[in-house]
Protein backbone atom coordinates (compact mmCIF):
# COMPACT_ATOMS: atom_id res chain seq x y z
CA UNK A 1 0.00 0.00 0.00
CA UNK A 2 2.98 2.35 0.34
CA UNK A 3 4.01 2.22 -3.03
CA UNK A 4 0.57 2.95 -4.41
CA UNK A 5 0.81 6.46 -2.74
CA UNK A 6 4.39 6.71 -3.60
CA UNK A 7 3.53 6.52 -6.99
CA UNK A 8 0.47 8.32 -6.51
CA UNK A 9 2.54 10.97 -4.78
CA UNK A 10 5.43 10.86 -7.47
CA UNK A 11 2.45 11.07 -10.52
CA UNK A 12 1.20 13.82 -8.68
CA UNK A 13 4.77 15.88 -8.60
CA UNK A 14 5.20 15.17 -12.02
CA UNK A 15 1.98 16.73 -12.83
CA UNK A 16 2.74 20.09 -10.50
CA UNK A 17 6.35 20.02 -12.34
CA UNK A 18 4.20 20.34 -15.85
CA UNK A 19 2.46 23.20 -14.57
CA UNK A 20 5.24 25.32 -13.13
CA UNK A 21 7.10 24.34 -16.52
CA UNK A 22 4.14 26.00 -18.35
CA UNK A 23 1.88 28.47 -15.91
CA UNK A 24 1.16 31.54 -18.02
CA UNK A 25 1.73 33.45 -15.05
CA UNK A 26 4.62 33.80 -12.15
CA UNK A 27 1.92 32.66 -9.94
CA UNK A 28 1.29 29.59 -11.24
CA UNK A 29 4.73 28.55 -11.36
CA UNK A 30 4.80 29.65 -7.40
CA UNK A 31 1.36 27.43 -6.77
CA UNK A 32 2.95 24.21 -8.43
CA UNK A 33 6.28 24.62 -6.92
CA UNK A 34 4.60 25.52 -3.07
CA UNK A 35 2.38 21.90 -4.53
CA UNK A 36 5.79 20.28 -4.87
CA UNK A 37 7.08 20.77 -1.86
CA UNK A 38 4.18 19.83 0.20
CA UNK A 39 3.99 17.03 -2.36
CA UNK A 40 7.63 16.02 -1.18
CA UNK A 41 6.87 15.85 2.63
CA UNK A 42 3.88 13.91 2.06
CA UNK A 43 6.94 11.34 -0.47
CA UNK A 44 9.31 11.82 2.41
CA UNK A 45 6.74 10.79 5.22
CA UNK A 46 5.56 7.48 3.20
CA UNK A 47 8.98 6.50 2.29
CA UNK A 48 10.39 6.30 5.39
CA UNK A 49 8.19 3.30 6.37
CA UNK A 50 8.25 2.10 2.93
CA UNK A 51 12.32 2.03 3.36
CA UNK A 52 11.71 1.39 7.14
CA UNK A 53 13.96 4.62 8.20
CA UNK A 54 12.38 6.45 10.18
CA UNK A 55 14.71 9.38 10.75
CA UNK A 56 13.13 10.80 7.10
CA UNK A 57 10.53 12.16 9.03
CA UNK A 58 13.25 14.57 10.06
CA UNK A 59 13.92 15.78 6.70
CA UNK A 60 10.12 16.10 6.13
CA UNK A 61 9.89 18.37 8.92
CA UNK A 62 12.31 20.25 7.66
CA UNK A 63 12.00 20.67 4.84
CA UNK A 64 8.16 21.68 5.32
CA UNK A 65 9.49 24.97 7.28
CA UNK A 66 11.66 25.25 4.20
CA UNK A 67 9.31 25.27 2.02
CA UNK A 68 6.87 27.44 3.62
CA UNK A 69 9.35 30.26 4.41
CA UNK A 70 10.52 29.96 1.12
CA UNK A 71 7.42 30.38 -0.57
CA UNK A 72 6.32 33.21 2.02
CA UNK A 73 9.48 35.41 0.55
CA UNK A 74 9.07 34.59 -3.32
CA UNK A 75 5.45 35.45 -2.87
CA UNK A 76 6.73 38.95 -0.63
CA UNK A 77 9.27 39.92 -3.43
CA UNK A 78 6.51 39.33 -6.18
CA UNK A 79 3.68 41.31 -3.90
CA UNK A 80 6.56 44.30 -3.76
CA UNK A 81 7.21 44.35 -7.17
CA UNK A 82 3.40 44.64 -8.16
CA UNK A 83 3.07 47.02 -5.28
CA UNK A 84 5.59 48.90 -6.89
CA UNK A 85 4.51 48.63 -10.31
CA UNK A 86 1.12 49.84 -9.79
CA UNK A 87 2.64 53.10 -7.75
CA UNK A 88 4.82 53.81 -10.89
CA UNK A 89 1.84 53.29 -13.03
CA UNK A 90 -0.35 55.48 -10.96
CA UNK A 91 2.32 58.70 -11.02
CA UNK A 92 2.53 58.13 -14.71
CA UNK A 93 -1.47 58.66 -15.32
CA UNK A 94 -1.45 61.28 -12.56
CA UNK A 95 1.81 63.32 -15.26
CA UNK A 96 -0.56 62.59 -18.13
CA UNK A 97 -3.69 63.90 -16.56
CA UNK A 98 -2.01 67.21 -15.91
CA UNK A 99 -0.99 67.86 -19.51
CA UNK A 100 0.83 68.61 -22.24
CA UNK A 101 2.74 71.34 -20.21
CA UNK A 102 4.40 69.44 -17.51
CA UNK A 103 7.34 67.10 -17.94
CA UNK A 104 6.52 64.38 -20.38
CA UNK A 105 9.50 61.53 -19.82
CA UNK A 106 8.02 58.23 -18.16
CA UNK A 107 4.62 58.17 -19.66
CA UNK A 108 4.53 54.76 -20.50
CA UNK A 109 6.27 52.11 -17.38
CA UNK A 110 8.67 49.53 -17.81
CA UNK B 1 -6.43 -6.21 16.14
CA UNK B 2 -3.68 -5.90 13.58
CA UNK B 3 -5.74 -6.87 10.69
CA UNK B 4 -8.12 -4.22 11.15
CA UNK B 5 -5.21 -1.41 12.10
CA UNK B 6 -4.21 -2.78 8.78
CA UNK B 7 -7.11 -2.09 6.95
CA UNK B 8 -8.25 1.08 8.32
CA UNK B 9 -4.64 2.62 7.38
CA UNK B 10 -4.68 1.02 3.84
CA UNK B 11 -8.30 2.72 3.55
CA UNK B 12 -6.69 5.97 4.86
CA UNK B 13 -3.79 5.69 2.51
CA UNK B 14 -5.29 5.00 -0.22
CA UNK B 15 -8.06 7.39 -0.34
CA UNK B 16 -4.71 10.00 0.26
CA UNK B 17 -3.54 8.75 -2.76
CA UNK B 18 -6.46 9.46 -4.59
CA UNK B 19 -6.99 12.92 -3.31
CA UNK B 20 -3.39 13.91 -4.37
CA UNK B 21 -3.75 12.46 -7.30
CA UNK B 22 -7.21 14.19 -8.23
CA UNK B 23 -5.68 17.15 -6.98
CA UNK B 24 -2.77 17.00 -9.25
CA UNK B 25 -4.92 16.81 -12.46
CA UNK B 26 -6.52 19.67 -11.10
CA UNK B 27 -3.72 22.15 -11.07
CA UNK B 28 -2.80 20.80 -13.92
CA UNK B 29 -6.22 21.23 -16.03
CA UNK B 30 -8.00 24.00 -14.66
CA UNK B 31 -8.55 27.11 -16.77
CA UNK B 32 -6.95 29.89 -14.38
CA UNK B 33 -5.18 30.84 -11.58
CA UNK B 34 -7.77 30.64 -8.95
CA UNK B 35 -9.70 27.16 -9.86
CA UNK B 36 -6.14 25.59 -10.24
CA UNK B 37 -5.44 27.02 -6.52
CA UNK B 38 -8.76 25.34 -5.31
CA UNK B 39 -7.47 22.10 -6.71
CA UNK B 40 -3.93 22.36 -5.21
CA UNK B 41 -5.98 23.20 -1.88
CA UNK B 42 -7.08 19.49 -2.04
CA UNK B 43 -3.26 17.74 -1.83
CA UNK B 44 -2.94 20.25 0.96
CA UNK B 45 -5.40 19.49 3.34
CA UNK B 46 -7.50 16.28 3.18
CA UNK B 47 -4.14 14.51 0.57
CA UNK B 48 -1.64 15.30 3.64
CA UNK B 49 -4.20 14.79 6.37
CA UNK B 50 -5.80 11.25 5.07
CA UNK B 51 -1.61 10.03 4.26
CA UNK B 52 0.02 10.67 7.41
CA UNK B 53 -2.89 9.69 9.55
CA UNK B 54 -2.92 6.72 7.63
CA UNK B 55 0.85 6.35 7.94
CA UNK B 56 0.48 7.45 11.89
CA UNK B 57 -2.24 4.42 12.39
CA UNK B 58 0.96 2.23 11.17
CA UNK B 59 3.56 3.89 13.44
CA UNK B 60 1.73 3.14 16.40
CA UNK B 61 2.22 5.00 19.43
CA UNK B 62 6.40 5.59 19.26
CA UNK B 63 8.44 8.69 18.28
CA UNK B 64 6.90 8.45 14.82
CA UNK B 65 3.95 9.42 15.60
CA UNK B 66 4.52 12.67 17.17
CA UNK B 67 6.80 13.96 14.10
CA UNK B 68 3.69 13.03 11.87
CA UNK B 69 1.54 14.97 13.95
CA UNK B 70 3.83 18.09 14.41
CA UNK B 71 4.26 17.61 10.89
CA UNK B 72 0.23 16.88 10.24
CA UNK B 73 -0.21 20.05 12.32
CA UNK B 74 2.92 22.54 10.49
CA UNK B 75 1.02 21.42 7.33
CA UNK B 76 -2.58 22.20 8.44
CA UNK B 77 -1.24 25.86 9.51
CA UNK B 78 0.65 26.45 6.62
CA UNK B 79 -0.79 25.90 3.73
CA UNK B 80 -3.47 27.98 3.84
CA UNK B 81 -1.28 30.97 4.93
CA UNK B 82 0.92 30.47 1.25
CA UNK B 83 -2.53 29.85 -0.33
CA UNK B 84 -3.60 33.01 1.24
CA UNK B 85 -0.46 34.50 0.24
CA UNK B 86 -0.55 33.53 -3.10
CA UNK B 87 -3.79 34.78 -3.54
CA UNK B 88 -3.27 38.13 -2.35
CA UNK B 89 -0.10 38.63 -4.04
CA UNK B 90 -1.94 37.62 -7.49
CA UNK B 91 -4.85 39.86 -6.73
CA UNK B 92 -2.61 43.00 -5.59
CA UNK B 93 -0.81 42.03 -9.40
CA UNK B 94 -4.76 42.29 -11.43
CA UNK B 95 -5.00 38.98 -11.62
CA UNK B 96 -9.28 39.40 -11.31
CA UNK B 97 -11.42 36.39 -10.35
CA UNK B 98 -13.26 36.94 -13.12
CA UNK B 99 -16.09 34.34 -13.93
CA UNK B 100 -17.08 35.61 -16.96
CA UNK B 101 -13.64 34.97 -18.72
CA UNK B 102 -12.54 31.51 -16.64
CA UNK B 103 -9.21 31.04 -18.70
CA UNK B 104 -6.47 32.41 -18.87
CA UNK B 105 -6.38 34.71 -22.04
CA UNK B 106 -4.18 33.75 -24.52
CA UNK B 107 -2.87 30.75 -22.72
CA UNK B 108 -4.72 27.70 -23.18
CA UNK B 109 -3.86 24.86 -21.08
Amino acid sequence: MYYAVTIATLITMALALTRALLGPTVYDRVLAVNMFGTKTVLLFSVIAFLAGRPDFLDLALAYALINFIGVLAVLEFFRSRAARRAEEQREADQRAADGPGAQRRGGEPG
Amino acid sequence: MELVLDLVSWVLLSAGGVFVLIGGIGALRMPNLYTRMHAASVTDTMGAALVLTGVMVQAGLSLATIKLAAILLFLLITSPTASYALASAALLAGIKPDAGHAADEGADS
